[in-house]
């Protein structure tokens, strides 16, 4: 402890502190502008257009190879499924990566709401994941790797649409299972998803998602009676590759409109960002503190000043 | 990634070519064919048998379903903006402007290459027809079922698991 002066220590603890600083504070900021990839492609909802069908709930089913449903899927009747005491409608799981519920906003003919992974740019389930099962594609996709996941479900839980379903009906081999936007056969060939394609109605529009945004937009400026002015994902959690165009207000249509528009890892990523320097500076640093302390109480005794003392502590041989 | 142009076109000129030989010269009642056979979209659902005769008389006017491209003029709407004294088109077959694969990575590559494109977001042929079609049925009372203009085949059933590929057992609830 003797080998270096108190101007010096303070001096390098407080450079620590300010490089701690300003590159967490960079990294964040570099971090959170991110606003998904340039080129990523992405899926207009415009749920006037939809008629309930649920043709994509078959066409993702043969697609992704999902077990058999337990209703045909030209049984409309799920729509008036609900569950845990009537609070929730149908959600997507291990068995569906998408399903279609209805709705019947007050003074208008029903509405239908496809739900699936709406591919966030920045994902709260990537963001969450301790083993980096998750990896947001290029082409917009949030896929996973099930032999990477080890189904803690922190990414159920992360999830700001209860997306992300549990094969619990798997007794050894759990992972997590959601919609993939068909990464592994069609979108990374450049062909849109399968529910895109069987659509009747064109009631899903597949393109780059920044080509989407200006569609929808345009839409809703030609039939301003047609649409609530807002588009459902253009800004929601930092942005979505699956947005929503509706003819109701949103919330009365199963949408969460209490969301940010912040991704969420956008509120952790300050505090984070502190943890080194609290992990790693405050420790050196207040011991520093406390050493000299003590220290200067002990300058009283001669058997502190040895004979090197004039040579490395020059300034306080000084004064002694 | 992108597909050759030429392949692309094949089905849809062969479409155009089905239909526009048959369409190609209608003028209400006199040119146009009474009977259109529309297959080019069938396999989960048979071919629609479509009694063009009945609509020319219930339209009253070509410009409802065919837009500008029969000479009719599209109004004074939006479309009328620039259609107003369009001229009759050689092709008037929905298939001949709407495309079949409208989100293929080569027709998603030639709108994002035209700049000047106006239609950037036209319908595909399919949502074509279901529009024009069900647009108008929602309205006028018209059958809206989809078994009612095509019953579902074989390969139909097995993909919506309906008919004889329904689940055999009681239906349970999923959660």
């Amino acid at each position: 402890m003797s080998g270096i002066s108190r101007r010096r220590f303070l001096a390098a603890s407080l450079a620590g502190c300010a490089a701690t600083t300003l590159c967490g504070t960079q990294k964040a900021l570099a971090a959170g502008s991110f606003t998904g990839y340039p080129e990523g492609m992405g899926v207009l909802v415009d749920m006037t257009r939809c008629i309930g069908c649920r043709s994509c709930e078959a066409a993702c089913n043969r697609e992704q190879n999902l077990p058999a449903p337990a209703k045909p899927f030209d049984d409309l009747s799920v729509f008036d499924e609900t569950f845990h005491g009537g609070t929730q409608k149908r959600r997507p799981d291990e068995n569906a990566y998408t399903v279609v519920n209805r709705y019947e906003p007050p003074g208008g003919k029903p509405v239908y709401r496809k739900v699936q992974c709406n591919h966030c740019n920045e994902p709260a389930c990537l963001s969450s994941c301790f083993v980096n099962a998750y990896t947001k594609t290029q082409e917009g996709a949030v896929v996973y790797n099930s032999k990477i996941c080890v189904g803690c479900r922190n990414c159920m839980i992360a999830c700001p649409f209860n997306i992300p379903g549990y094969s619990y009906s798997s007794a050894f081999d759990p992972v997590v299972k959601k919609c993939i936007f068909c990464h592994e056969t069609r979108l990374k060939n450049g062909r849109p998803p399968a529910c895109v394609e069987i659509c009747p109605q064109q009631a899903l529009t597949f393109g780059k998602r920044r080509e989407l945004i200006k569609i929808a937009h345009q839409r809703i400026h030609n039939e301003p009676g047609r649409y609530v002015d807002h588009l459902y994902g253009e800004k929601e959690l930092g942005g979505t590759s699956w947005m929503y165009l509706s003819s109701a207000p949103f919330e009365q249509v199963g949408f969460d409109v209490a969301v940010q528009n912040e991704p969420i890892i956008a509120n952790v990523k300050d505090f984070l960002s502190t943890v080194p320097m609290v992990l790693a500076i405050w420790p050196a640093m207040f011991t520093g503190f406390h050493l000299l302390a003590k220290r200067r109480g002990g300058h009283g005794h001669d058997d502190d000043h040895g004979g090197d003392h004039a040579a490395s502590h020059g300034e306080e041989g000084g004064q002694s | 990634m992108i597909k050759p142009m030429s392949f692309l076109y094949v089905p849809v000129i062969a479409l155009v070519v089905l239909l526009g030989a048959t369409a190609s010269t209608a003028a209400p009642s006199a040119d146009s064919p009474d009977q259109v056979t529309i297959d080019r979209l069938a396999s989960l659902f048979a071919a629609v048998s479509f009694d063009h005769a009945a609509h020319v008389e219930i339209a009253g006017d070509c410009a409802t379903c065919h837009h500008h491209t029969t000479g009719d003029g599209a109004g004074t709407g939006r479309c009328g903006r620039c259609h107003a004294q369009s001229p009759k088109t050689a092709e008037v077959a929905c298939g001949s402007c709407h495309q079949v694969d409208p989100f293929s990575a080569a027709a998603l590559e030639r709108k994002a290459d035209d700049r000047y494109q106006y239609h950037v977001d036209k319908p595909g042929l399919k949502a074509a027809y279901h529009w024009n079609c069900l647009g108008c049925h929602e309205q006028s009372g018209g059958p809206t079922g989809c078994g009612d203009c095509h019953p579902r085949t074989p390969a139909g059933d097995a993909f919506y698991r309906a008919g004889a590929y329904a689940p055999k057992t009681a239906a349970a609830p999923a959660h």
